[in-house]
C-alpha cells in the first residue's frame, strides 16, 4: 500500500515534469545578464553623445558661425574663440593621408594580393604589416619627431619646416598603412577567382586583369577600408603631440585653402579638444568650448564610419 | 596545306606592354616595401635614442625615487608603470565583462535582424576618437562615477572581484591537480603547471594586499583620476573585445551547436559549456589586444588621469598619476621641441621603447591563440 502511493506520486511528478513547461529561470537569467552587458555599452554611448551635445549648445546654439571661424584664445569668454585653426590642421592632415597612404597602401595590398609569390619574404612582410597596426599611436609619434622634426634620418625636416602641418599629416599617414593595406587586402581575397581566370582566358595581362576586374569589384572594400583609416587619422591626437602640435604662439589665421601655411605651426581638432578640456579646470567655459569642437570632429568622423559601414553592408548584402 | 612555323615574338604580348607590366610590378613591390622601411625606421629611431638613455642614466635613481620629472633629471619608473598597470586592469574590469558578454549575446541569441542593429551601434563606437573619450572620462565619468564610489562600494566591488578571480583560478588549480593525479601533464610540462598556479597565486595575494591598501587610504576625488580614466579607456575598448570574441564564435561550427542540442542542453548550457570553451583561444586573444591597447591608449590617460600636477608615485586609483603614455604626451605636449637637462629627450624613448616591446609582445602572444582558433575549425 505505501509502496503503490510513493509509486503514484513518483509516477505523477514524472508526468508533471514532462507535461508542464518549466521555465528556465537560469537560462533566462543569463540571457538577461548578456543583453544588459550591450544595454550598458550602448547606454554609454548614448550618454557620452547626450553630454557632449548638451555642453555644446552654450557655443554652437548662439555663436555657431563665429565659433567656426574664430580662433584659440586664453579665455574662454573671448568673442574671437573658435575651432578655424584646428579645421585647417586636420582638413590638410586628412588631404595628406589620402595623398600617401591611400595609393602606397592599395598599391601594397595589390602585391601581396595578387603578385607576391607565397614565400618567406611574403610572409615576414604580411606579419610586420599586422604587427605595426598594433603599434601604440604615440609611438608613431616618436617616428615623426625623430624623422621629421630632428632630422635624424634622410634630414627631412628641411621638407617639412619641422613642426608642422605637413609633418603632422606624414605621420599620420604612416600611422594608417597598416590599416589601409589590411583592409584592402580584404577586399582583393573576396574577389572571386573565375573574374581573373576570365580575363586571363581572352588574354588580358596580369595587370590588365588587376585594373579591369580585381580594382572595380574591390572597389567598394577598399573605399570602406580608406574612410575608416581617414576617419581614425582624422581623431588621432597623440602622435600630433609628439610632432609639436601646439595651441598657443600660432602664426596667422590661414584661409582654409591656403597652402603656404602647411610647413608653419600648426594644430588640429583633436589638439584643440584636448588642450580645452585640460584647461577646462581653471576656466569652466572651456567645457563648452571642448565640447562644441567635438561636435564639429564627431560630425566628420561618424559621417566618414558611417559611410564605411552603411558600404560595406550594402555590398555584403548584395554579393550574398 | 603549309603554314608558317610559329615563331617565339608571335606568342609574345607587344614590347611596350611588357615593359609596362614590368614597371608596374616594381612599383608596387616598393609600395610594399614602405612597410617594412617603417619598421625598421620605428625600431631604429627608438633603439638610438633609447640607448643613449640606457647607457647614461643612473640605475640606482630609476626605482624609488619621489617621482616622474624628467626635466630635472629624475625618472622613476615604478611612477609610471605602476599607473599604466592600475589603468590597464580598470579598463579590462569595465570592458572583459560587457564586451564578452556583448559577444555572447551577438552570436548566440540575437537575431538577425537585432544583430542588423546593434553591430553597427557599437561599431560606431569603436569609431570614436579617443580625444572624445577622453573629455567623456573627465567631465562626466570623474564627477557621476568615480566621485559617487563610497569607501564601502568600494570595498564590495573589491571583494567581488577578488572572490571572481579566486573562484576561476581555483577552478583552473583544481583541473591542473586533476590532470597531474591521473598522470595527463607530461613531467616536462609539470614546472609550468606548478609555475602557472603559483603565478595565480601570487597575483592574488598582491590584489588583495592593493585592494586593502587603497580601502585604507581611500578618499574620494571627482577630478581626474587613474580610476575615471581606466573606465573611459575600458569603453574604448569594449567594442574590440567585443568584435573579437564574436569573430571567434562566429568561427565554432554550428554542427557542436545542434549536437549539443540533440542531447538537450539548453541554450545557456550550449553557449557556456560547448561554444565558449570552443573559442577559447580567441576570447584570450581579444582580451591580451585590449590590454596591449590599453597600455598603448594615451589621450583618455593624458587628458583624465589628473596627471598634470601628479608625476609623484601613487597606487592609488582614487587619485591622480601619469602612465608610460601620458608621461610622453605631458614631455611633448605644448612645445614644438622637448628641452631640459641631460636626458629628457631621451627618456622619450626609452619609455616608447618599453611601450613598443610591450605591446608588440603582447600582439604576437595574441596571434598566436588566433591561429589556434584557425587551426582548429
Amino acid at each position: 500500500m505505501v509502496s503503490r502511493l510513493v509509486d503514484d506520486r513518483s509516477r505523477a511528478a514524472i508526468a508533471a515534469s514532462i507535461e508542464r513547461r518549466r521555465v528556465d529561470t537560469r537560462g533566462l537569467l543569463f540571457k538577461v545578464v548578456l543583453q544588459s552587458c550591450l544595454l550598458v555599452t550602448l547606454a554609454l554611448l548614448a550618454v557620452l553623445l547626450v553630454t557632449v551635445a548638451l555642453d555644446s549648445t552654450d557655443q554652437l546654439g548662439t555663436r555657431l558661425w563665429d565659433f567656426l571661424q574664430g580662433t584659440l584664445r586664453s579665455r574662454s569668454s573671448d568673442e574671437s574663440l573658435g575651432i578655424h585653426q584646428g579645421m585647417y590642421g586636420s582638413l590638410w592632415i586628412a588631404v595628406i593621408v589620402a595623398v600617401l597612404a591611400f595609393p602606397i597602401g592599395i598599391g601594397a595590398a595589390v602585391y601581396l594580393e595578387e603578385y607576391a609569390p607565397r614565400n618567406r619574404l611574403t610572409a615576414f612582410i604580411e606579419v610586420n604589416i599586422r604587427n605595426l597596426a598594433g603599434v601604440p599611436s604615440v609611438v608613431y609619434g616618436l617616428l615623426g619627431l625623430a624623422l621629421l622634426l630632428n632630422g635624424q634620418i634622410f634630414g627631412l625636416d628641411r621638407l617639412t619646416g619641422g613642426s608642422s602641418a605637413l609633418s603632422g599629416g606624414i605621420t599620420l599617414a604612416i600611422l594608417v598603412l597598416p590599416i589601409v593595406i589590411i583592409t584592402s587586402g580584404e577586399a582583393f581575397r573576396a574577389v572571386p577567382m573565375e573574374l581573373r581566370e576570365g580575363a586571363y582566358g581572352v588574354g588580358a595581362t596580369r595587370w590588365e586583369m588587376i585594373r579591369t576586374q580585381v580594382l572595380p569589384y574591390a572597389a567598394p572594400g577598399i573605399l570602406t577600408g580608406t574612410l575608416l583609416s581617414m576617419a581614425r587619422a582624422v581623431g588621432e591626437a597623440a602622435p600630433l603631440i609628439l610632432v609639436g602640435a601646439v595651441t598657443g604662439r600660432l602664426g596667422e589665421n590661414p584661409g582654409l585653402f591656403d597652402i603656404g601655411a602647411l610647413d608653419d605651426r600648426f594644430t588640429a581638432l583633436p589638439i584643440v579638444i584636448t588642450s580645452w578640456t585640460v584647461q577646462s579646470g581653471r576656466d569652466d567655459g572651456f567645457t563648452a568650448a571642448a565640447a562644441a569642437a567635438i561636435v564639429v570632429l564627431l560630425v566628420f568622423v561618424l559621417m566618414m564610419n558611417s559611410a564605411a559601414i552603411l558600404l560595406r553592408n550594402r555590398f555584403e548584402k548584395k554579393r550574398g | 596545306m603549309h603554314s608558317e612555323p610559329v615563331t617565339v615574338d608571335q606568342l609574345q604580348i607587344a614590347p611596350a606592354r611588357r615593359h609596362r607590366e614590368v614597371i608596374i610590378r616594381y612599383s608596387l613591390v616598393v609600395t610594399a616595401l614602405v612597410s617594412v622601411l617603417v619598421s625598421t625606421l620605428i625600431v631604429w629611431s627608438l633603439l638610438r635614442e633609447a640607448w643613449t638613455f640606457i647607457t647614461g642614466v643612473v640605475w640606482a635613481d630609476t626605482w624609488g625615487q619621489q617621482g616622474w620629472f624628467p626635466r630635472r633629471g629624475l625618472y622613476d619608473l615604478p611612477t609610471i608603470i605602476v599607473p599604466s598597470l592600475i589603468i590597464t586592469g580598470v579598463a579590462m574590469v569595465v570592458a572583459g565583462p560587457l564586451g564578452l558578454g556583448a559577444a555572447v549575446y551577438l552570436s548566440e541569441y540575437a537575431n538577425p535582424r537585432v544583430r542588423s542593429w546593434l553591430k553597427p551601434a557599437l561599431e560606431i563606437l569603436a569609431g570614436i576618437p579617443s580625444v572624445v573619450l577622453g573629455f567623456f572620462a573627465l567631465t562626466w565619468i570623474a564627477p557621476n562615477i568615480v566621485g559617487r564610489i563610497g569607501k564601502e562600494t568600494f570595498l564590495v566591488v573589491g571583494a567581488a572581484l577578488l572572490l571572481g578571480y579566486a573562484a576561476v583560478s581555483a577552478g583552473i588549480a583544481r583541473a591542473k591537480i586533476r590532470q597531474y593525479r591521473e598522470g595527463a601533464i607530461d613531467p616536462s610540462a609539470r614546472i609550468g603547471a606548478v609555475a602557472s598556479i603559483a603565478v595565480l597565486v601570487v597575483v592574488f595575494a598582491l590584489a588583495a594586499a592593493w585592494t586593502l591598501n587603497v580601502w585604507l587610504d581611500f578618499a574620494p576625488n571627482n577630478a581626474g583620476s587613474l580610476a575615471a580614466a581606466g573606465i573611459g579607456v575600458g569603453i574604448l575598448v569594449i567594442p574590440l573585445v567585443a568584435s573579437i570574441s564574436e569573430d571567434a564564435m562566429a568561427a565554432v561550427p554550428d554542427s557542436l551547436r545542434e549536437a549539443s542540442a540533440g542531447l538537450g542542453a539548453r541554450k545557456m548550457s550550449t553557449a557556456t559549456a560547448v561554444v565558449l570553451p570552443a573559442a577559447i583561444s580567441g576570447i584570450v586573444a581579444a582580451f591580451i589586444v585590449a590590454v596591449s591597447r590599453a597600455i598603448g591608449e594615451t589621450m583618455v590617460v593624458f587628458m583624465a588621469a589628473g596627471a598634470a600636477d601628479a608625476a609623484r608615485f601613487t597606487d592609488s586609483p582614487f587619485e591622480g598619476g601619469l602612465t608610460m603614455t601620458a608621461a610622453m604626451a605631458s614631455l611633448a605636449s605644448g612645445t614644438d621641441s622637448v628641452v631640459g637637462e641631460g636626458l629628457t629627450f631621451q627618456s622619450l624613448y626609452f619609455v616608447g621603447l618599453m611601450l613598443f616591446l610591450i605591446t608588440l609582445s603582447l600582439n604576437i602572444i595574441a596571434s598566436r591563440f588566433v591561429s589556434k582558433v584557425r587551426e582548429a575549425y
